[in-house]
């Protein structure tokens, strides 16, 4: 009992000490935190953001954006402040032509980019290949070497993996593999891949919390191919003035986040199932004495904000699909040849997949919502074009020259005769556009405009299928919405003369 | 009064309408007639504007009709065609006063009008509210006479406007119509492709052949005085059938 009183005094004359001057100084301070797709990467971000945070800094967070490269090019365009990153990938993929060869080179190549790295945080993560212990022994494996005696063994890398000069590249040459059998998987799936034995190896980090849990044997690496990679992270110069404050929160972790820390951490979050939040909240009660706001929100609220994100993007985009779209259409019907041109354009974006598309929009629009809105806005120009432009060209040419006879000028016989007598054909349209819309939504979740793909995606990186179930059964209800709600609009809009069959003669 | 002078259309390199000067007299009844394919409906569309001509000049009441002329022309003229070319998403009522709402006709203004054109084409005032799906083929000809009559146009050009009722209502429609005309003393054209209507309706009948007329004049002048062997040609394959099917009947009951 008076154990707890004690404790609770001591956080609240840490929480007084910590607050009083932060509000005075950094009320102003604004950081924003990218993390990579992969578990490790979002723990190390929300070590950084509840440091921060700790000092009253407003931060942003953008929790699995992607891959390294869409990190870095983030951080250069000025899209986010601060991501965790590692010294290998630095020189051997970022900078790979700077001519990096020691950790002073490595800082001057960033200083020319206007980034600047932290000292390393302690652990180092590298790669190695891993596979189940039984099997290794069964074949007799223990170093990576032996794998060529075993030319037909199934190996299954991270995509990243498989692209990156000092991953499959590398591997291949300093062992000469003539392994055929290589395949792209998701990291998060290729343990379970493993297990089940659809695959034999795989890349592995030193520090994955799935290597003991598995029971993996890692391969001894006797050619030295993997270089210690140790975690760093890296932020904008102009850090350092627009928020010194929560920086130097931040690079506390500097040296203090040891590999067995680290390891402990992505074994809460992948095998436990803790949230990253409350194990990061955790490490800082334990290491900092740093207690933030309570973890956990619950599912209603997360659900709840999911909701309101992805209405967002689908509305704001099929809002402004459906303003374009209309006079698009309208303009195919009365000049057909104009028409070909504009329906041979939007399908060609219609063709470009979905994921591709938004990354292109990265380069002009950044991350976030902006990029997800205009790519989800563009696909929604097809279906309501077309059927816009094909409801129009429909209409009887004996009601057409009715309505000409009439003496109505040609924007009269549009509004009264020709969008009605087409409205059913263009809510049509704009009903496909919204299903398709509202399913490629969860996709702006890689690229940080939240939504329902964040659990999704987050469930498949955790393994945690009611995770995913999170995203995708409330991302289903609201495709049904969708088109339950323009059926009402359909029945109210829709005259009522359209709907009745001819009577008999 | 309609005059084309020297018209000619073109499709697709065909000749349609081959220079046709024909002059509508103000406040008669003309009828075109002739086979399909002859001319007689584009010769129609060509006085509303729907087509413009190749060749030669249309006026309307001295106004020369042209594409910047056409929209502010047509609301002199009234236009009904086969199936009614009725509105499918707005009622009767709605259909017959459209352009009128939209030529900003006051409500009463449009209400007395109304009634006066339900009386005039025997329209029942329940079904001004149905849509142009509920109602019957010749009530949706009503319908289609009530709104080409609704802006009291001095010209009123029909296509076929009978042509897809069965026999016995567009005989009761004939004598209608018939009536109406006497009654209102319009510029009509009336497009058909059957003699006896063209008997009834027309006093100038105007025989088209292969877009051009072939002859102009009354009825009787068609038997009496046939311009070119094709008008007989066509006089007999509409009367002679018929003539001699009776003919063949009464001497069976002679016998």
């Amino acid at each position: 009992m008076s154990a707890n009183i004690t404790k609770l005094l001591r956080v609240l004359c840490l929480a007084l000490a910590l607050a009083t001057p932060s509000v005075a100084i950094s009320a102003a301070e604004k950081i924003r935190i990218g993390s990579k797709t992969f578990t490790e990467s979002v723990i190390l971000a929300e070590l950084a953001a509840r440091l921060s945070a700790s000092t009253g800094a407003s931060v942003t967070q953008r929790r699995e954006l992607g891959g390294t490269r869409l990190l870095w090019d983030a951080l250069l365009a000025n899209e986010i402040d601060l991501y965790p990153e590692y010294e290998g990938t630095l020189t051997g993929e970022i900078l790979a032509n700077a001519g990096v060869v020691d950790e002073e080179t490595l800082a001057q190549a960033l200083a020319k980019k206007g980034v600047r790295i932290s000292r390393p945080l302690g652990f180092s993560d590298s790669y190695a290949l891993g596979m189940m212990a039984k099997e290794a022994q069964r074949l007799g494996i223990s170093k990576i070497s032996d794998l060529s005696q075993h030319p037909s063994l199934r190996l299954g890398f991270s995509h990243e993996f498989i692209d990156r000069a000092d991953g499959w590249l590398a591997l291949r040459a300093a062992y000469g593999f003539g392994h055929v059998n290589v395949r792209g998987v998701d990291h998060d799936l290729a343990y379970k891949g493993l297990a089940q034995g659809s695959i034999d190896v795989i890349d592995v980090y030193t520090t994955d919390a799935e290597i003991e849990f598995y029971g993996l044997k890692i391969l001894e690496d006797d050619r030295n191919l993997f270089r210690g990679n140790k975690a760093v992270l890296i932020y904008r110069a102009d850090l350092d003035r627009r928020a010194p404050a929560a920086l130097s929160a931040i690079l506390r972790l500097e040296g203090r986040v040891d590999e067995k820390s680290m390891m402990a951490l992505n074994r809460a979050v992948k095998i436990d199932r803790r949230s990253e939040t409350a194990a990061a909240a955790g490490f800082l009660a334990a290491k900092f004495g740093i207690f933030g706001p309570a973890p956990s929100e619950g599912m209603v609220g997360r659900i709840l904000q999911r909701t309101v994100e992805h209405l967002r993007l689908t509305a704001l985009s099929l809002g402004a699909a459906i303003l374009v779209a209309l006079p698009l259409g309208v303009i195919s019907a009365r000049r057909p040849l104009l028409g070909q041109a504009i329906l041979t354009a939007a399908s060609i974006v219609q063709t470009i997949p979905s994921l591709a598309l938004l990354v292109f929009m990265i380069p002009i629009l950044g991350i976030g919502a902006t990029p997800a809105i205009m790519a989800l806005f563009l696909y929604s120009l097809l279906p309501i074009i077309r059927n816009t432009a094909s409801g129009l060209a429909d209409i009887p040419l004996a009601i057409r020259n009715s309505a000409i006879a009439l003496g109505l000028t040609p924007l009269q016989r549009l509004r009264l005769i020709e969008l009605p007598i087409a409205s059913p054909a263009i809510l049509a349209g704009i009903k496909t556009a919204a299903v398709i819309n509202v399913g490629t939504a969860t996709l702006g979740a890689l690229i940080g405009a939240g939504g329902y793909g964040q659990p999704i995606f987050t469930g498949v990186r955790l393994d945690n299928f009611g995770l995913i179930l999170e995203g995708a059964v409330p991302a289903a209800m609201l495709a049904l919405a969708a088109q339950g709600f323009f059926s009402l609009v359909e029945f109210f809009l829709v005259p009522r003369g359209l709907r009745l069959k001819p009577a008999a003669e | 009064m309609i005059r084309l002078e020297n018209v000619s259309k073109f499709y697709e390199g065909s000749v349609v309408i081959d220079g046709v000067s024909l002059t509508i007299d103000r406040g008669r009844t003309t009828v075109l007639i002739g086979p399909s394919g002859s001319g007689k409906s584009t010769l129609l569309s060509l006085m509303i504007g729907l087509v413009a001509p190749d060749r030669g000049a249309i006026s309307i009441d001295g106004s020369p009709l042209t594409r910047r002329t056409a929209v502010l022309l047509r609301r002199r003229m009234g236009y009904v065609i086969q199936d009614g070319g009725l509105f499918p998403h707005l009622t009767a009522r709605e259909n017959i006063e459209l352009m009128a709402k939209e030529a900003g006709w006051p409500v009463e203004r449009r209400r007395a009008r109304m009634e006066k054109m339900a009386m005039l084409a025997s329209f029942p005032a329940l079904a001004l509210d149905r849509y142009p799906a509920e109602l019957s083929g010749g009530q949706r000809q009503r319908v289609s006479l009530m709104r080409a009559l609704m802006l009291d146009p001095d010209i009123l050009l029909m296509d076929e406007p009978l042509g897809a009722l069965d026999p016995m209502i567009r005989a009761e429609l004939q004598d209608e119509l018939h009536a109406i005309f006497q009654r209102l003393g319009k510029t009509v054209v009336l497009v058909t492709h059957d003699l006896a209507e063209a008997a009834f309706f027309g006093e100038t009948i105007v025989l088209m052949s292969q877009g051009r007329i072939a002859q102009q004049g009354q009825f009787a002048d068609l038997f009496e005085r046939p311009a070119e062997p094709f008008v007989t040609r066509f006089v007999n394959a509409q009367t002679s059938r018929l003539a001699a099917l009776r003919e063949t009947a009464m001497h069976k009951e002679r016998e």
